[in-house]
């Protein structure tokens, strides 16, 4: 990066001219590097390592022609296509185009998140908390901190490039060569810095951190919704985004390196208007004037329950629709699903293993437990929410009115655990209706339905350990995220990896009967209730007793 | 003591640690009904802790506190209704309106009083349609000031309540508390803005290291300390220096300065008298010389020099010396 030439001209005074309007550029990405140098190899070696991981694990996965032949078909169909690529190579399934056709688009999405995230921090955030306006005021030119941030963003996506090359190229898997790896790496900064454009740009248009980054992450689920129509159908609309043009590599397949040019000159033109437009603005300004609100309260935000629900409206809105449409794309799969396990013993065996008369009811039972999983991350996350307003001392004006320690945190919890039964019936009537539609059985509809709402107790439980935690250890309240995690682990791998039966038994989603093959069992939803309504009455009985942790 | 259950505030022996902190160390405080008591003292000397007990947010480790005949922590809600709490450093929700916070914090009181709440705002010029994240610090002062204010309560708990806002605004704010206290409500005020206190307040409690070292009317606080005398005589002063209650004595030609203990003044200015003064400068303490008598000690180890303390004696020991 080109650190050493500008500390002449910053101390040479020379702060008019066109030179100028760089000058410290070099000092503030260093700057930046010292306040990142946790953050950006935390990302680097988690995305690379990750990408690798998974490479070595398919492997494992298929580890023959044969597994890999039945893999390809899966892919092929339109819903499989959406879910990971153009399907290149398909023909002759090797571990590279498998690489390329499921895993390079998808970790294009974390390249692009990376981008958009480190350049917003750096930029409109900086604005935003009115640091900038403390640096600007030092001799600084007018672009040197949007151009800091760009060389540093985009030193990182080509650090990430040259790392994933590295560790696929020396991953020693099968037909995973060194150049194609390279062509992978350089792929996945070319996304990275497209989005580093794109991100430049929104950070002028708000003056709001999170408003810039939300822009670009709604890019970024453009960029992917197009590829993913465009591969459904012809590959025409596929075109039309970065990630496409990143799989249009066709890498380890043909390798072509000419796609990649559409991303350096769509990024170089994003940045020169981001630059454009940084010169038409104020510092702290955005481009769009921030709308004006409503003078006064509408009736519904005047009691703990309506302000919970107000603060967690977007998010919830945001999940819901994700979860619908997360269930409706593993539902999709439910007709394939008999075509893509015929020839892979291992699945075949899991599956086996489950109750269920017929494929598609184990099937269901087997991504409602994926999903729901999920839903208890929205509930964990929902429960985070009394802890920043305690935190940042928004709970100490409300709790200073007549309003009990009891009622906020029922607000909150309402919200939190109705969200978390919302998130499931949504999810299980997408994962119901596309799964009735792609089998041809519209009684899938109401089992999967019922099968996620299955799922309550053990989603309450989850918020109920952070809840409890909240009461109890406010500090420890990141431990609930553990009951995720080690409820997905033994979710997902339990059958692949043959865990033992007490692993299962640990996980409260482990209880829960698997709908619609399995009996419905009463017994241990009620336990599982039980247990949430102690963790509930632990939280609010601490949380009563506590010291609020005040600025 | 058989009137302290009449008093909105009343606290003993009040001690609260955080870790190995002892925020609050038996602190003691009354207020009366009706008056406006200032809550005097730096940054980190027990004010917002005393506060935030009596609101029960925080409990107290040991002692009493009563707030409106109540217990703070166990009657916090019914409490609630009758007082109005501003905090020092107010945070509000990024995606509220001002006027949307205004009315979601009266309307959680109990009741918003909307022609008082546009007054307000009009008085303090506050733009309610703004985010909150726009806000700066002293329109969210603002925001929280206007909540309280439009509230009609009993109880006014103003913590450091004007750090942010410019001297217009100030104004404003000491026009509110006044008219506050003219409709018979009271009011506890905290602040280290000395001017505000000894303008507003008929009472003060000055707090040091979690214990309230001096508190009482203001008049009266004033006997204590001493007035500063400047004096051009005909004939040169002498034998004044070593009279009791005589402080930093200087004299330069026919000019003299001194401090004087409040009930040695009258004995000091006959003294002084012998010597024809042509002009007498007499001025009455402040409240931070009164101020500064407490925490000269600890300006005077940071190497500020501090008048109070400027005879050498440790400025808390007070008059007794």
């Amino acid at each position: 990066m080109a650190v050493a030439t500008e500390t002449g001209t910053a101390t040479g005074g020379r702060a008019a001219g066109e030179g100028g309007a760089f000058t410290g550029t070099g000092t503030l990405a260093r700057f930046m590097l010292r306040r990142d140098r946790i953050r950006i190899p935390v990302w680097l070696l988690s995305v690379s390592l990750g990408t690798a991981a998974t490479a070595s694990n398919l492997a494992a996965t298929y580890p023959t022609a044969a597994d890999r032949r039945s893999r390809a078909e899966l892919v092929e169909s339109p819903a499989g296509a959406a879910f990971s690529g153009p399907g290149h190579g398909l023909g002759d399934y090797t571990y590279g185009a498998m690489l390329a056709n499921e895993l390079l688009g998808f970790v294009a999405i974390f390249a692009a998140l990376m981008s958009v995230l480190l350049l917003v921090r750096h930029t409109r955030a900086e604005e935003e908390a009115g640091r900038a306006e403390l640096v600007r005021a030092g001799v600084v030119g007018r672009h040197a901190p949007l151009a800091a941030a760009v060389l540093v963003v985009g030193g990182a996506n080509v650090a990430l490039g040259a790392l994933m090359a590295v560790v696929l190229g020396g991953s020693g898997i099968d037909t995973v060569t060194w150049p194609g790896s390279l062509l992978f790496g350089a792929a996945l900064a070319a996304v990275g810095l497209v989005f580093t454009g794109a991100a430049a740009v929104t950070a002028q248009l708000t003056e709001y951190g999170r408003a810039a980054g939300g822009a670009a992450g709604a890019l970024i689920a453009v960029a992917y919704t197009l590829r993913a129509v465009g591969d459904m159908g012809g590959g025409a609309w596929s075109w039309l985004s970065p990630i496409g043009w990143a799989q249009a590599t066709k890498v380890y397949v043909d390798g072509r390196w000419w796609p990649l040019v559409l991303c350096l000159l769509l990024a170089g033109g994003l940045l020169a208007a981001a630059f454009a437009l940084a010169a038409r603005r104020d510092v702290g300004a955005g481009l769009l004037p921030p709308r004006p609100g409503p003078r006064t309260a509408s009736a519904s935000l005047g009691t703990s329950l309506g302000l919970a629900l107000r603060l967690q409206r977007a998010g919830l809105l945001w999940w819901a629709v994700s979860m619908a449409a997360l269930g409706a794309v593993y539902g999709a799969f439910a007709g394939d699903v008999r075509d893509a396990i015929a020839e892979n013993a291992a699945l075949q065996e899991w599956v086996g293993s489950l109750p269920g008369s017929s494929l598609a009811d184990r099937f269901v039972s087997v991504i409602t437990s994926m999903l729901a999983a999920v839903c208890g991350v929205q509930v964990i996350l929902a429960m985070q929410r009394p802890r920043s307003e305690e935190t940042a001392g928004r709970a100490e004006p409300v709790l200073a009115t007549a309003v009990s320690r009891t009622r906020w945190l029922a607000g909150h919890v309402t919200v939190a655990f109705a969200g978390g039964v919302l998130m499931l019936l949504l999810a299980g009537l997408g994962a119901g209706a596309a799964a009735a539609v792609s089998v041809g059985d519209a009684g899938l509809l109401p089992g999967t339905v019922g099968a996620a709402l299955a799922y309550v107790p053990a989603v309450w439980i989850a918020g109920g350990t952070a809840l409890a935690l909240f009461g109890l250890a406010p500090r420890a309240m990141p431990v609930a995220w553990a009951v995720v995690v080690y409820s997905v682990f033994v979710t997902t791998f339990g059958g692949l990896l043959r865990l033992p039966g007490w692993m299962n038994d640990l996980s409260p989603f482990g209880h829960v009967p698997l709908l619609p093959g399995a009996d419905l069992r009463w017994t241990p939803l009620a336990v599982l209730t039980l247990v949430a309504a102690a963790l509930v009455a632990a939280g609010f009985a601490g949380f009563r007793r506590r010291d609020l942790d005040l600025r | 003591m058989t009137a302290s259950s009449t008093f909105p505030i009343e606290v003993s022996g009040l001690v609260k640690s955080f870790g190995r902190t002892r925020a609050l160390d038996g602190l003691d405080l009354t207020v009366r009904t009706g008056e406006v008591h200032g809550f005097l003292g730096p940054n980190g000397a027990g004010k917002s802790t005393t506060i935030r007990i009596l609101l029960g947010l925080l409990r107290a480790d040991e002692g009493k506190a009563r707030l409106l005949g109540g217990d703070p922590w166990r009657d916090a809600v019914r409490l609630h209704r009758r007082i109005a709490y501003v905090p020092g450093d107010v945070d509000l929700w990024p995606n509220l309106t001002g006027g949307q916070a205004i009315d979601l914090l009266a309307r959680l009181r109990g009741g918003l009083d909307r022609a008082r709440r546009d007054e307000l705002c009009d008085r303090f010029d506050l733009d309610t349609a703004k985010k909150g994240r726009t806000y700066s610090k002293g329109n969210r002062q603002k925001v929280a000031l206007v909540a309280a204010l439009a509230s009609r309560a009993e109880l006014l708990i103003l913590d450091e309540p004007t750090a942010g806002l410019d001297p217009l605004m100030e104004a404003v704010f000491q026009e509110c508390i006044a008219e506050a206290a003219a409709e018979g409500r009271t009011v506890l005020l905290s602040s280290h803005i000395l001017a505000q206190v000894e303008k507003l307040c008929d009472r003060v409690s000055i707090i040091r290291l979690g214990r309230i070292v001096e508190s009482g009317a203001l008049r009266e606080l004033r006997h204590l300390t001493r007035t500063t005398i400047e004096a051009e005589t005909e004939r040169r002063v002498t034998g004044l220096d070593g009279l009791p209650g005589v402080h930093g004595f200087t004299a330069e030609d026919d000019r003299v300065r001194f401090d004087v203990d409040a009930e040695r003044l009258g004995e000091v200015v006959r003294r002084l008298s012998e010597f024809v003064p042509r002009t007498l400068i007499s001025r009455p303490p402040t409240l931070e010389q009164l101020f500064l008598r407490h925490y000269g000690d600890e300006l005077a180890e940071n190497g500020v020099p501090v008048e109070g303390a400027a005879d050498g004696r440790p400025a808390r020991d007070g008059e007794a010396s």
